[in-house]
C-alpha cells in the first residue's frame, strides 16, 4: 500500500499531479464546455461528485469483492457499470433541481459516463495501490482539479472573445495553445510530490 | 469456479445498480400532480407533473396549436407562462423574441411541468376542440389538388371565423403528428368541414389526406388563426392567392357574400399554366349573381396550347394594374409561397395598405 498521507494527495492532484493537465484525460468535454464560466463550473461540480462517489465505491468493490473472489480481470467492466449509474443519477438530480443547467450541458451529461478522467481515477488509485482514504483523497482531488482546468479555460475563452484571435487560430485551435500552455505552467509543481 | 463467481458479481452489481437508479427515479423525477392555473382561475387543471406543459394541456383537453409534434421545431404553441415555468431554454430562444420573452412567452412543448404553473392563454383557444369526423367526398381538382370534403360526428357542430384553420392528425412512424390546413368551406356550414390540399411529395399530411377515401375516420382541432374579417361593408376586401393558396379565400369569399351580397371584393389567382387552374367556373358564376364580385387569374407560364385570354405574367403585376391607388378602406388577404406573399406586399403598400391591413398565410 502506497503510503503518502491522503492530504498529500488531495493538494497534490488538484496542483502537481492534475488529471487533465498532466495526463490529458477528460479533454473532450474540457474543449467542448468550456465556453461559459458558468456551465464550465456546473459540469466540474457533476464531475467532481461522480469521481468521488466511483472512486470510493470502485475501491470497495475491487477490496471486498474483486480481490478476495480472484475475479480482477473484471475489473474495468465493473468501475465502467457504476460510473455509469453514478452518471445517470446525477443526470436526473440536475435536471430535477437546474434545467437550465440540464439544458447547457446537453449531450455531455451523460457522456461523463465516458469522461476517461472518471475511469482515469477509477483505474489509476488501483496501479497506485491506495488505501480506501487517499482513494477518497485522490478522487475528490482529481475532480477538483479537473473542475479548476475547465473554469480557467473558461474564464480564458470568456476574455478571448475579445481579443483579436488571428483566424487560422481561431476556435479549438487557440484553446489547445491556451492548455498545452497551461499544462506547461502546471507543471513547474511536477516533481515537489510524488503520488 | 472463477467463472462462475465472475458471472454472479457482475449480474449481482448490475441488478443492484438498476434497483438503486430505479429508486432514485421514483423519488427524483416524481413531481406529482401538479396544478395549471389558466386565466388567472379560469380553469384550474390537475395535471401528471413531468411531462410537457404541451401534453398537459391536450389532456385536459386544451387544443394548443403545434405542427412539429412537442419538438420545438414549429414554434406554434406559443403560450404566456406567468410563473412555475422555469428559466427560458436554449431550444426554445431562436421562436421568442426579447418583447415576448419579457411578457413571459414560452413554448409549451418545451416547459416541463415540474411545480403549479399559471399561465394565460387566449380565449380563442379555449375553444378549439378536437373533432371527429368522416370523410363525405373527395375530388381531384388539378393533378396534384384534391378536395376533400368531412361531415363532423362529435362535437356535430364548429363555430369558425372566415379565415381560420383546423389541424389534421395525420398517423406517422413516430406516432400522430398535427398538421394545419385552412377551412376553405363557408363558415355557415357548421357540421361540415372542406380543405383544399395540395400533396407534397413525402409531406406526412398531404401524403395522409389525398389517401383518405369516401367514409374513413378523421380526427382533428380547431378551429384556429387570428384572421379578423372586417364587417364594415365599405371595405374593400382584396384576396391575392397562388398555388395551392386557394382554401381561406374560397371560404372568406363565399361567407361575406351569403350575408353582405353589396361588398366590392377582387380576387387574384395565380396558376403556372391552365392545368392548374380551379374553381374558375365557380367563381365566374358568383361573379355573375354579385355585380361587385371581380375574379381575375392569371398564368405565370401559360403553355403554347393553351386555350388562356385572361391574364399573363405574375399575379403581382396584374394586381398592380387594376387596384387604383388610395381606393377607400381596404383589407387584404394573401396566401401562397412566400416570394408572391413579399412582391404582394410591396404592390399593397404602394397602393395605400397599411402593414395591419395586409393579412397573410405563408406555406
Amino acid at each position: 500500500m502506497s503510503e503518502v498521507s491522503p492530504w498529500v494527495i488531495l493538494i497534490a492532484s488538484i496542483f502537481t499531479s492534475n488529471i487533465l493537465l498532466t495526463n490529458f484525460l477528460g479533454m473532450c468535454s474540457f474543449l467542448a464546455c468550456s465556453r461559459q464560466v458558468g456551465t464550465a463550473l456546473g459540469l466540474g461540480t457533476a464531475v467532481v461528485f461522480v469521481m468521488i462517489c466511483t472512486a470510493a465505491l470502485n475501491w470497495c468493490i475491487y477490496t471486498y469483492v474483486l480481490i478476495p473472489l480472484g475475479i480482477e480481470h473484471l475489473w474495468f467492466i465493473i468501475a465502467i457499470a457504476v460510473i455509469a449509474a453514478f452518471v445517470q443519477f446525477v443526470e436526473m438530480f440536475v435536471e430535477r433541481f437546474s434545467p437550465t443547467l440540464y439544458h447547457a450541458l446537453g449531450i455531455f451529461l451523460p457522456l461523463i459516463t465516458v469522461n476517461c478522467a472518471i475511469l482515469g481515477a477509477s483505474l489509476l488509485m488501483i496501479t497506485r495501490h491506495y488505501g480506501f482514504l487517499q482513494s477518497v483523497a485522490f478522487g475528490f482531488g482529481g475532480g477538483v482539479g479537473w473542475m479548476l482546468a475547465i473554469v480557467l479555460m473558461a474564464g480564458l475563452r470568456q476574455k478571448m472573445t475579445y481579443s483579436d484571435v488571428p483566424r487560422p487560430f481561431k476556435g479549438v485551435a487557440v484553446v489547445m495553445i491556451i492548455t498545452g500552455i497551461m499544462a506547461m505552467i502546471f507543471m513547474g509543481f511536477a516533481g515537489m510530490v510524488k503520488i | 469456479m472463477v467463472f462462475l463467481w465472475s458471472i454472479l458479481v457482475l449480474v449481482l452489481l448490475v441488478v443492484g445498480l438498476a434497483v438503486l437508479l430505479t429508486i432514485a427515479e421514483s423519488v427524483l423525477v416524481n413531481y406529482g400532480i401538479c396544478t395549471i392555473d389558466v386565466n388567472a382561475g379560469e380553469k384550474s387543471l390537475e395535471v401528471e407533473g413531468g411531462q410537457s406543459l404541451l401534453s398537459g394541456l391536450i389532456e385536459s383537453k386544451i387544443f394548443i396549436p403545434s405542427a412539429c409534434g412537442g419538438q420545438g421545431t414549429c414554434g406554434f404553441c406559443k403560450i404566456k407562462v406567468l410563473d412555475g415555468g422555469g428559466p427560458i431554454l436554449p431550444t426554445e430562444t431562436p421562436y421568442i423574441s426579447r418583447g415576448e420573452r419579457r411578457d413571459g412567452v414560452r413554448l409549451a412543448c418545451q416547459v416541463k411541468i415540474r411545480q403549479d404553473i399559471n399561465v394565460r392563454i387566449p380565449e380563442d383557444l379555449l375553444n378549439v376542440k378536437l373533432f371527429s369526423a368522416t370523410v363525405k367526398s373527395t375530388a381531384a381538382m388539378t393533378g396534384d389538388i384534391k378536395e376533400i370534403r368531412f361531415s363532423l360526428i362529435e362535437p356535430a357542430e364548429i363555430f369558425s371565423r372566415p379565415g381560420q384553420y383546423v389541424q389534421i392528425m395525420a398517423p406517422s412512424p413516430d406516432g400522430p403528428v398535427f398538421r394545419a390546413y385552412s377551412i376553405s368551406s363557408a363558415t355557415y356550414e357548421t357540421n361540415e368541414v372542406e380543405l383544399v390540399v395540395r400533396l407534397i411529395p413525402g409531406g406526412i399530411g398531404s401524403t395522409y389526406l389525398h389517401n383518405l377515401e369516401v367514409g374513413d375516420p378523421v380526427e382533428f382541432t380547431g378551429p384556429y388563426g387570428d384572421f379578423i374579417f372586417d364587417e364594415d361593408p365599405e371595405t374593400e376586401l382584396i384576396c391575392v392567392g397562388g398555388g395551392a393558396g386557394m382554401a381561406p379565400m374560397k371560404n372568406i369569399i363565399i361567407s361575406m357574400y351569403k350575408e353582405q351580397p353589396d361588398r366590392t371584393c377582387w380576387l387574384f389567382f395565380g396558376c403556372r399554366a391552365k392545368e392548374d387552374v380551379f374553381y374558375l367556373d365557380m367563381y365566374e358564376e358568383l361573379a355573375g349573381r354579385y355585380p361587385n364580385f371581380h375574379v381575375i387569374y392569371g398564368l405565370s407560364e401559360p403553355k403554347d396550347d393553351d386555350d388562356w385570354d385572361g391574364e399573363t405574367g405574375f399575379i403581382h403585376l396584374s394586381l398592380d394594374k387594376m387596384i387604383e391607388a388610395d381606393g377607400g378602406k381596404r383589407q387584404a388577404f394573401l396566401c401562397g409561397p412566400p416570394p408572391m406573399i413579399d412582391a404582394v406586399t410591396r404592390v399593397l403598400q404602394a397602393k395605400g395598405l397599411a402593414d395591419e391591413r395586409i393579412f397573410y398565410d405563408e406555406f
